[in-house]
């Protein structure tokens, strides 16, 4: 009984003790005073090489790798490019078809070329990496392996020796080059053969040839001048290549990259370049498992690069310009972990497993809550843990999109117009966005979504066809209105002259899993507001791609989202020559309008001056009049960081955010621990449980032997 | 003996050859190549030379399984179905359409897959069993309507729930272990013991109530009652006797599933980040991966088929009087 008496609080104390434990900590305690960035990824990225690279997820890891020429401004807006390589943004020089240089101000129809000379700074070193290792004789240690020597190699890392060496005008133009061959299969391949000189023969010409062929031929429009210049040579002029310039296709590739990865043998073992990167960037791919964990380490290499000291005017306030002049990158190693399902992921983030998260719309509730005056706000529970909510419209467009080559919903007609017009009032997105995406939207009036230069604001930038503005915001116009269009072009109260029943119309969709129905049913609803019947067919994408591209769909929803922030990436939607039926274009409505491609062709190339505006302001005029598209909504990035998370500003075009931000980590450490106490009293009582349950069993058992 | 499994691999090739023929036919019914390559090559600015570039590039350029144009043999062997088919009997699985190799991929995959299942499968096994005893040791009684009670509940509730519930209750709320993750070694201990115990627990339902019908089948039998008139106790002839006569279909129902544990659990896998082969041929479907598709397809088809061998050979250890010929 003494025994007893004494068991308990011992055990209680035990467990007392255990309580400062972390149990569920999913790290390993090595991180010492590393300052480490948790992320998570849901899906592993399909390419690491820049020539190939294209979409978001791959953008995470290799903008923070790769180094272009140019980057965007973290601070400043609107969205500014600002050199990053290189010494200063280049010289643009234009030229006539004789190759005479051209004025500033020459018209576009004089340039025949653009030269844009690139100056690159000195003593920028890789990272380092086995291809660049070399000997004491001056020569590449893996350059030359046997197929026996590669078998002894599993990962990377296996190869012990690593070297640099400085980046060079030649590794800008061998990436130019490896974008044009066919083998790598560049996604903007096809269009800067429409624009770089000599782009589309050089392709041809190693076509048959290896990758590792291409460092000594020679392609017409580039010249390398000096170890620390280039020059690309274009067709015409396209102001919008500096945009491409900034992107990590026009990343540097040393030459000796492709001669080690094409060692045969190491594709076997998933070495390639696609999967193990080499840049001159802040960070390196330090471990590349995309099945469970990637980690980014702090280039030992990296340039001096520091934070800006130039922001907008708040930043200053808002405590952005803390760490002015100050040498990046803040943080030592950034670890992304492979997070299928958005339940633990979200659970994670609350325990302070991951610094920062999107916002699920299973835990939109618990996070969110709106104001009275219909603002956004952080819940209690948010605020308690200090965690910081960062809001912003993202520069896309989501549409609904009319077939402008359906007899029906197509067409220029003033028939097809009111129609189009019509169901534009009937379709009302502030309800969607309020039923579907939690609010997460901004209704779109125009083609130009905000922070796209060239979106107007208030009244001068409504669109007058579906809103009226009353009471100084956009009112979408009364239902009555919608009808009487509806009757003007021929079809009153949606009844259909022909059949005497309602109009019917079909709404493509590659939407067939049972959580999209509600959002079918509300299209069906909008649409009957005024009569019209909607028929939802909905096929796997497959078959939905196979419509878009014969133009067998009438009505369906589509998005873009920028490349870059001009307007010319958004207006060249809808195009003429872009048309997806005609011509294969991302034009998918196939629009063909005369007067909407005159101004487009005229804006495109200019620079962003009043004039510039005044034209972008008459084509959103002709789009909205020929209502092509309902123009859908802006969609409405929520995003949650914890409270130590630092130097937080929104940029969409810039993917190198990483080396800006900065981290408190012995604030992480201590919340953790705080967030984290393991609850073991229910151990406590289990064994207590247990051991009276084994003492009554031993006790009972005796008992009946000694009856026996 | 050898004979027999000669013979078994022997008939296997045909088997196989029909299902990696089905494979083919099913994938492409559904996808096109040129779906395959839009969906490789990303949905902005795809023209249609990149598309026949990818397509020469990764051997979709041919007919599917007629090459009407090529000159004797090569109208077949110049077809996808034969390019891409051959590499697998060697079990050369060769690159995936997004360029990663899937052999060294399944290599590395496989480990975690089979540190979580076979464990549950073990543990399972020996709950099950125990359980099941115990139900027969009481039956007709309190004990045993409450323990069908139970099975029944166990087994009407989806696994998402235990999964869910689990996760939330001891790694959420009690905080004993972390909600999800994997790590290398004896590290991964602590991410491994929950998605045990739940995938040991939503299997339990079923698992229990099977081996209950197989003790008790067992237990009304003539050499039981022997038993008993001997002398042994309910519980001594539960153990000397039902026991391992009821092995036999317990061992040949686990025999034929090992080689396949290593084609791990989808769900558990996805909701516990474990990076095993459970997902992986999913996410070759959501993103058309043929190459992946076919060579898992084709590994599930031998595992099963070495499964079943290993299940008649297993049969002549448990019971001398089955003999392979």
């Amino acid at each position: 009984m003494k025994m007893r008496n004494h068991l308990i609080p011992i055990l209680f104390i035990l467990l007392s003790g255990c309580e400062d434990l972390q149990l569920n900590n999913p790290y390993a305690d090595d991180e010492g005073k590393q300052s480490v960035l948790y992320q998570s990824f849901s899906e592993r990225p399909k390419h690491l090489d820049p020539a190939i690279a294209y979409s978001e997820n791959e953008y995470a890891f290799i903008a923070q790798i790769y180094e272009p020429l140019f980057q965007y401004h973290y601070l400043k807006r609107p969205y500014q490019l600002t050199p990053l390589t290189a010494t200063k943004m280049p010289d643009i020089i234009y030229l006539n078809k004789e190759g005479k240089v051209l004025g500033e101000n020459a018209s576009e129809q004089e340039i025949v070329y653009t030269d844009y000379v690139l100056n690159i700074q000195s003593n920028i070193q890789f990272q380092p990496h086995p291809a660049l290792a070399k000997n004491e004789l001056g020569e590449y240690i893996y350059h030359k392996l046997s197929v026996e020597q590669i078998q002894a190699y599993k990962t990377l890392s296996d190869f012990k020796e690593v070297g640099t060496r400085e980046l060079t005008a030649e590794d800008y133009v061998q990436q130019i080059k490896r974008l044009a061959h066919p083998k790598l299969q560049s996604p903007i391949a096809e269009i800067m053969k429409n624009y770089i000189v000599g782009f589309d023969d050089f392709s041809k010409q190693v076509a048959s040839k290896k990758k590792t062929d291409i460092k000594n031929l020679s392609l017409s429009g580039l010249e390398i001048i000096n170890p620390y210049q280039y020059r690309i040579r274009i067709k015409g002029k396209y102001p919008q290549f500096l945009f491409w310039l900034s992107m990590p296709f026009f990343a540097p590739m040393p030459w000796e990259a492709d001669v080690f990865y094409d060692q045969p043998g190491l594709a076997d073992k998933n070495i390639t370049l696609d999967w193990y990167p080499i840049g001159t960037g802040a960070y390196f791919l330090a471990e590349n498992n995309p099945n469970r964990r990637m980690i980014l380490e702090k280039n030992p290499n990296f340039h001096l690069e520091t934070y800006p000291s130039q922001g907008e005017r708040d930043d200053q306030q808002l405590g952005l310009l803390k760490d002015a002049g100050k040498k990046l990158p803040f943080i030592d190693k950034v670890v992304f972990m492979l997070e299928k399902e958005t339940i633990p992921y979200w659970n994670k983030f609350l325990q302070g497993y991951y610094d920062a998260s999107g916002i699920a719309s299973d835990s939109f509730d618990q996070a969110i809550q709106f104001t009275g005056s219909g603002g956004v706000a952080l819940t209690e529970s948010m605020k308690h843990k200090g965690i910081q909510l960062q809001t912003l419209v993202e520069t896309s467009d989501f549409y609904m999109g009319f077939n402008m080559l359906d007899a029906t919903v197509g067409g220029y007609a003033e028939r097809a117009r009111k129609l189009r017009q019509a169901i534009s009032i009937a379709v009302d997105y502030d309800e969607f966005i309020s039923i579907f995406r939690n609010g997460r939207g901004v209704v779109a009036q125009g083609v130009i979504p905000p922070g796209i230069f060239g979106f107007a604001e208030g009244r001068e930038g409504i669109n007058s066809y579906a809103f009226n503005w009353k009471d100084n915001k956009a009112q979408r116009k009364r239902i009555t209105e919608a009808q009487q269009l509806l009757a003007e072009a021929g079809y009153p109260n949606g009844i259909d002259p022909k059949t005497k029943e309602a109009l019917i119309l079909n709404f493509d969709t590659a939407s067939v899993s049972a959580d999209d129905r509600p959002m079918m049913n509300w299209y069906r609803k909008q649409f009957e507001k005024i009569g019209i019947k909607l028929v939802i067919r909905a096929t796997d994408y497959n078959r939905f791609q196979e419509k878009m591209r014969s133009g067998n769909e009438q009505i369906f929803v589509w998005g873009w989202n920028a490349d870059y922030p001009d307007p010319e990436n958004f207006f060249f939607l809808l195009y003429g020559p872009n048309s997806k039926v005609k011509f294969g274009g991302e034009n998918a409505v196939n629009y063909q309008s005369s007067e909407f491609d005159r101004l487009f062709e005229k804006m495109r190339n200019m620079d962003n001056t009043p004039e510039r505006y005044q034209i972008i302001q008459q084509i959103q005029e002709v789009v909205r009049h020929d209502s092509p598209w309902i123009f859908g909504f802006h969609p409405k990035s929520f995003s949650l960081y914890h409270s130590w998370y630092s130097n937080l500003k929104p940029n969409l075009m810039a993917n190198n955010r990483l080396k800006y931000t900065r981290l408190d980590i012995e604030s992480r450490a201590e919340k953790r621990k705080l967030w984290n106490h393991a609850v073991l009293w229910p151990i406590f009582i289990g064994v207590i449980i247990l051991l009276s349950a084994m003492i009554k069993l031993i006790f009972s058992c005796y008992r009946k032997r000694e009856i026996r | 003996m050898i004979q027999y499994i000669i013979r078994r691999f022997l008939y296997a090739i045909p088997l196989l050859i029909g299902v990696n023929i089905l494979t083919f036919v099913l994938f492409f019914v559904v996808n096109s190549p040129d779906d395959m390559a839009r969906m490789q090559l990303g949905q902005k600015r795809v023209t249609e030379q990149a598309i026949t570039n990818w397509k020469q590039q990764h051997g979709y350029n041919l007919p599917l399984l007629w090459n009407e144009k090529a000159e004797s043999k090569d109208k077949i062997t110049q077809t996808i179905f034969y390019q891409k088919s051959v590499g697998l009997f060697l079990f050369r699985f060769g690159v995936s359409d997004s360029g990663r190799n899937i052999g060294a991929d399944i290599q590395e995959r496989m480990w975690p897959s089979l540190v979580l299942a076979l464990p549950t499968l073990i543990v399972g096994l020996v709950v099950d069993v125990s359980f099941a005893l115990l139900m027969v040791l009481y039956r007709n009684s309190a004990v045993e309507r409450a323990g069908i009670v139970s099975c029944v509940v166990l087994l009407s509730i989806s696994s998402l729930f235990y999964i869910i519930g689990g996760q939330f209750i001891f790694a959420k709320l009690l905080k004993w272990v972390p909600i999800s993750g994997y790590d290398d070694g004896f590290s991964a201990l602590k991410f491994l013991i929950l998605p045990i115990l739940i995938g040991v627990f939503s299997g339990s339902g079923s698992g229990i109530r099977w081996y209950r019908t197989l003790f008790l089948e067992e237990v009304e039998k003539d050499y039981v009652r022997t038993a008993r008139a001997k002398g042994l106790t309910e519980t001594q002839a539960l153990y000397r006797h039902v026991l391992p006569n009821a092995l036999i279909p317990i061992l040949t129902g686990v025999v034929v599933i090992l080689p396949l544990l290593f084609m791990g659990s989808l769900i558990m896998e996805s909701f516990f980040s474990i990076p095993g082969l459970g997902s992986y041929t999913l996410d070759a479907i959501n993103s058309q991966d043929f190459a992946i598709v076919r060579s898992m397809v084709f590994l599930g088809s031998v595992l099963y088929v070495l499964g079943l061998l290993l299940t008649d050979i297993s049969y002549t250890l448990v019971d001398p009087r089955v003999r392979l010929s």
